[in-house]
């Protein structure tokens, strides 16, 4: 359990080495309060959606789920993309509705991040390792909360070096996304030296 | 004509959707160990991108404002399932290597964001062109990406070793080049000579440092 937690958190961290929610990942990490409101949200989410993409998954999609309504051929895997983007898509839009009436202010500190959620493929991503991995259900919930802390804590980090970088003198063809991919490469650099330290 | 040839041509390097709009970007750091996954990725996604946005386009009069982004990824992920399970036929080892990627072009903002931006405005030829070129120009980021890490990282181009070739027997692949760093490294480098080609795609900084006028 721990294990697949820490490896979710930082050997396979979704945003440094798998690359996923990079579209975000880049373009809304100038201030560290935004990119720390969008880290929220995707752990908020990532905890949600990924169990209930794993229960999805076993009792609705894989093959043989239907036994039980006399088809066991029945094998509707291939419906897994648009099962797992519409629930992706639906929980947002609900945990959007719940937000606004039971926490406002949350809502009001994740603002526009939440329904931009719907297409970050890390939240994507993770449904779909989940199913490749074969993980239960129970692991799919420590999975959900490992990606979503390492996705955060990858985002807050590079904000923070951005405000701190946003003073100095850079190339002039290095301004903006050029630098910020080669920080992005340091930071993973970082990251699988830190990953292979612990690597039992 | 022209127009057309013109939004074929610009989306390759004027601007090219993965160093300059920022799109499509995670695919196209996680599918460049080697070229040959780059190039079957480009294939896939340059598929799914053309037909989506022609699809999308010829609907577009008739679809609602408030579903639209709904309707978008249905025939998104309807085509990117079409696209997956040709692979699995076909090439099965390469949709193996190639792992959750296929899939994630549902999620893949230069589909969605050319559906969005371009295809729900306009008439299903000029979609189908700029849809192309996009691709296109999204193609060679990857190949150029690709060829970069398997051949410093393995050596090889499309799995043919290159040092008898090139006469440099004594060359030792760099590890580091397969990794999830160097990826990064080669993308921002990629920009920087980009940019230094190019002036116009600089950005401008934020702020300026302008000595110590203060002091004085």
């Amino acid at each position: 359990m721990i294990d697949v937690f820490l490896t979710a958190m930082i050997g396979e961290n979704l945003a440094l080495s798998f690359f996923l929610g990079m579209c975000t990942f880049l373009a809304v990490s100038q201030r560290v309060e935004t990119a720390a409101g969008l880290g929220l949200a995707l752990i908020v989410v990532q905890v949600i959606t990924v169990p209930a993409n794993n229960l999805i998954h076993t009792y609705l999609l894989s093959e043989g789920a239907w036994a039980w309504a006399g088809m066991p051929e029945l094998d509707l895997t291939h419906l897994r993309l648009i099962a797992f983007i519409g629930v992706i898509a639906a929980m947002v839009q609900i945990l959007e509705m719940g937000l606004d009436r039971f926490a406002p202010w949350l809502y009001r500190a994740l603002g526009i991040f939440l329904p931009l959620i719907t297409v970050n493929c890390a939240i994507l991503g993770a449904s779909l390792f989940m199913v490749e991995r074969r993980y239960t259900f129970a692991e799919s919930v420590v999975y959900g909360l490992g990606t979503g802390i390492g996705w955060a804590l990858a985002i807050v980090t590079f904000a923070a070096i951005r405000e701190r970088l946003r003073y100095s003198l850079i190339p002039a063809g290095l301004q903006g996304l050029g630098s910020a991919f080669l920080i992005t490469g340091l930071m993973s650099l970082g990251l699988s030296a830190a990953a292979g330290l612990g690597a039992p | 004509m022209t127009r057309l040839l013109d939004r074929l041509t610009r989306p390759l390097i004027d601007e090219n959707p993965v160093t300059l709009q920022i799109l499509g970007i995670c695919s196209a750091l996680a599918v460049t160990t080697t070229l040959a996954t780059a190039l079957t990725m480009s294939l896939a996604l340059t598929v799914v991108i053309c037909l989506s946005a022609t699809l999308i386009s010829l609907i577009r009069n008739h679809i609602p404002q408030s579903v639209r982004l709904i309707i978008q990824i249905t025939i998104i992920s309807a085509l990117v399932i079409v696209m997956d399970g040709l692979l699995r036929a076909f090439a099965y080892e390469m949709s193996q290597r190639l792992s959750v990627f296929v899939g994630l072009i549902v999620t893949n903002c230069l589909v969605m964001g050319r559906a969005e931006a371009f295809a729900m405005r306009h008439p299903p030829g000029a979609s189908f062109a700029d849809a192309l070129g996009n691709g296109l120009g999204y193609s060679l980021i990857l190949i150029v990406v690709g060829t970069l890490r398997e051949g410093l990282g393995l050596g090889t181009i499309l799995a043919v070793p290159l040092a008898p070739m090139l006469g440099l027997e004594g060359f030792t692949p760099i590890a580091l080049m397969q990794r999830a760093p160097a990826a990064f490294f080669i993308l921002g480098l990629l920009i920087w000579a980009l940019r230094a080609w190019r002036p116009t795609q600089v950005e401008t900084p934020e702020f300026r440092v302008t000595g110590h006028e203060e002091d004085a």
